[in-house]
């Protein structure tokens, strides 16, 4: 079973919303935030749609606005795809 | 765009302003042009009649009629603009906010010390952010409406580069977007005097523009005013006998404005005063008769409220469509306030093409650099002036002033006629 790792939503973070000029992406942001993180509801959105393409999982924007930290939106994709 | 006014009790209880007062400075100038990134590289290459103009490389132009623009090549957005600011903006407002950056630390400005709502931004901008709306309808036509970014609904639009620099700098006081293409470099002046007079104590003004994408350029060509030679060195003569329409370019400037009290309090040196502005709106072309023109009030509406007789103006920066018909027009109003050859006229934007919105804004950044070294930078290309225009132009090499006022013109397409008189604080 394919499984969504946390360095696989740093490249989609990085690579469709840019990289924040404070905090490293490839430091401990698992449980920071987005918001801490310099990611506004807008960016988020944008990395919930890339991971609908490149996995094929929907993600309803009600789920997306419960996705408050990296972490959180693995474990939601990885639900998903063991569902 | 703008937001209500709030009360005008600051204004009001002001002590009586001193003569002159009244004229707002401005005190920073951040340039990104075709010839030079950053002010003393662009004053340099200006006054040494260096030319940015060159084969487009933005994309392959081969099939395009048009294949000489003014590119600002040494511009790197990744570098100039933060990752996440980046990504959510097309290259015309990378280069204003990399502009306005460099217009706060030249002004010494720090926005973070001063009160949020006395903070505006007005901004010019004719094109909008169209090298990346392309991008994401490329996207929806090859992949479908799922792959179009979300920032499409943010960069896109004319107001993004004014939005953007007040969200960094928390300007949170009236901000705007005016679009009057060439023309709005020089009323976004006017519009942010409106705004000193009011509760704003600083004004980002000024603008950009950057176009040089399929989508936009083939938008610009429908003009059938743009140059189709290919020798960037022969592609854009205006006044010349030999004028073949203009090379398009990117770019713009960026610039400080203060209450020239405030200023002065707070030890700031500007580089000159905004004392007088005029517009007026061409009729409307009736098919076949000549084209008229009201650029001759536009300048006499800027002198008269700058209380400046023609004989006073030292240069005059013009619009230089480089398009016979609309040069002749701008020569005739140029000579009909001046007298013939009655006033040194300049075009520097020989040697970064026409920037549209970002074009007078540079042209004041440069008339203002002007009076502050004393010098006329030249028009470059141009062998000899039409003699029927009548015009004094500073051809060739710079000319030395003194410069105590400068007059700059812009029209922009679709019938906008702009003056704005600068002068030395």
């Amino acid at each position: 079973m394919t499984t969504f790792t946390l360095d696989d939503m740093r490249r989609i973070m990085g690579g469709c919303a840019g990289v924040p000029e404070t905090l490293d992406l490839a430091g401990d942001i698992g449980e920071v935030s987005f918001a801490e993180l310099g990611y506004d509801s807008l960016a988020v959105l944008e990395m919930a749609a890339r991971i609908q393409q490149r996995l094929g999982v929907r993600i309803p924007d009600d789920a997306v606005d419960e996705m408050k930290t990296p972490q959180a939106a693995v474990d939601y994709v990885n639900r998903r795809l063991a569902a | 765009m703008t937001e209500p006014t709030r009360a005008h009790s600051r204004a009001r209880s002001r002590t009586p302003a001193r003569d002159h007062d009244d004229r707002p400075v401005v005190t920073g100038i951040g340039v990104a042009a075709p010839n030079g990134l950053g002010t003393p590289a662009y004053w340099a290459a200006t006054l040494d009649g260096k030319s940015g103009l060159g084969r487009i490389t933005r994309f392959d132009s081969e099939r395009y009629p048009v294949r000489v623009a003014g590119e600002v090549s040494e511009f790197d957005d990744t570098e100039h603009v933060p990752s996440r600011l980046a990504v959510q903006t097309d290259h015309w407002s990378h280069l204003g906010l990399t502009a306005a950056d460099m217009a706060l630390r030249d002004a010494g400005v720090d926005p973070a010390t001063l009160p949020e709502y006395e903070m505006a931004v007005v901004t010019a901008s004719s094109s909008g952010g169209t090298e990346f709306g392309q991008r994401e309808i490329e996207k929806l036509w090859s992949q479908g409406p799922g792959y179009v970014g979300v920032y499409q609904s943010i960069a896109w639009f004319y107001a993004a580069t004014t939005g953007q620099i007040s969200i960094r700098y928390g300007m949170r006081g009236p901000c705007g977007v005016i679009c009057a293409e060439q023309a709005g470099g020089l009323d976004v002046l006017a519009q942010g005097r409106r705004l000193l007079r009011q509760d704003a104590r600083v004004v980002v003004t000024g603008g950009t523009d950057a176009s040089l994408c399929p989508y936009g350029l083939v938008a610009q060509v429908s003009t059938g005013l743009l140059s189709t030679r290919d020798d960037p060195e022969r592609a854009y003569l205006p006044f010349d006998d030999d004028a073949c329409g203009y090379v398009p370019g990117e770019g713009g400037a960026m610039l400080i404005m203060e209450d020239a009290a405030a200023a002065r309090a707070r030890g700031a040196r500007p580089y000159g005063a905004v004392a007088g502005y005029g517009a007026t709106f061409d009729p409307p072309p009736v098919p076949g008769q000549e084209p008229r023109s009201n650029l001759r009030r536009a300048i006499t509406l800027a002198l008269e409220e700058a209380r400046v007789d023609p004989a006073e103006v030292d240069v005059v920066f013009a619009d230089a469509l480089g398009v016979p018909a609309r040069d002749r027009l701008e020569a005739q109003a140029i000579s009909a306030v001046f007298g013939p050859h009655g006033v040194p006229v300049t075009a520097p934007k020989t040697m970064t093409g026409r920037l549209y919105a970002g074009g007078a804004a540079l042209d004041v950044a440069t008339a203002l650099l002007a009076i502050r070294d004393g010098v006329i930078p030249p028009t470059v290309g141009v062998r000899a002036a039409a003699p029927a225009y009548e015009l004094d132009l500073v051809r060739s090499a710079a000319r030395d002033g003194p410069v105590r006022n400068a007059l700059v013109l812009a029209r922009g397409h679709g019938g906008f006629n702009a003056a704005v008189l600068v002068t030395a604080a």
